[in-house]
């Protein structure tokens, strides 16, 4: 499993880093992201699952932090 | 998915830091939120896309070496606004890195790596007596405005 803290990226990096990250990654494989509420929260889940990649959950920790666990 | 997503074209007419920068901002997020985008640099823009990114005199004859070295790369981008005589743009980037903004190297890095295709005007090119050879190996193409057109067919024309 992959993980990436996206929680000090500002746009339009948040997205970018997603992308790149599961580009490099096998199908099947897991990636772990940590994001703040907002922007990245509203749009990097919805931006992986129009990519054909599973959102497996979302889940808050705390501090308007969220992890989300995507499946590509 | 992304199919109903329209395809981009920015138009970097612009050779200014901040205009680049958002240039480049909206072309990485777009891309990233998978939309298929191209980046047509022309005029001032293809500053951008020289190999050196420092002043150089480049070209033939008088008037493109002049050009070209006054100009400059892309570390010559000026501020569009409050320039300060070229000071500008370092201050902004510092200021950017503070707050955790990817800065212009970043931002440009982050456009080959998702793939948006990078086009060079060749009109532009012409009248400042560059070569392909004299421009980055990631612009795809050295293109006149009917190739600009098609690639932005049915697509959004953004103009910077």
């Amino acid at each position: 499993m992959k993980f990436l803290d996206i929680t000090r990226e500002t746009c339009p990096m948040t997205f970018v880093k997603v992308k790149l990250a599961l580009a490099k990654m096998e199908k099947g494989q897991e990636l772990e992201v940590i994001l703040k509420e907002g922007e990245p929260l509203e749009n990097v889940p919805r931006s992986c699952e129009e990519q054909g990649y599973q959102v497996l959950s979302i889940d808050a920790c705390g501090d308007g932090k969220h992890r989300i666990m995507i499946k590509k | 998915m992304s199919e109903s997503k329209k395809d981009i074209t920015i138009v970097c007419f612009s050779g200014d830091f901040d205009k680049i920068l958002a240039a480049f901002t909206m072309a990485t997020g777009a891309a990233a939120t998978n939309r298929k985008v191209t980046m047509f640099f022309t005029f001032w823009g293809l500053n951008v896309l020289k190999k050196e990114q420092g002043r150089k005199w480049l070209g033939q004859g008088v008037m493109a070496k002049v050009f070209n070295f006054l100009m400059g790369g892309c570390k010559n981008l000026p501020l569009s606004r409050l320039n300060f005589g070229g000071i500008s743009p370092s201050l902004m980037t510092g200021m950017m890195k503070k707050h955790n903004v990817a800065t212009l190297p970043e931002l440009i890095e982050a456009a080959h790596a998702l793939g948006i295709r990078i086009l060079a005007c060749e009109m532009a090119l012409h009248i400042l007596e560059l070569e392909r050879d004299d421009l980055i190996e990631e612009v795809a193409d050295v293109v006149g405005v009917a190739t600009f057109l098609n690639a932005s067919e049915n697509g959004h024309i953004i103009f910077v």
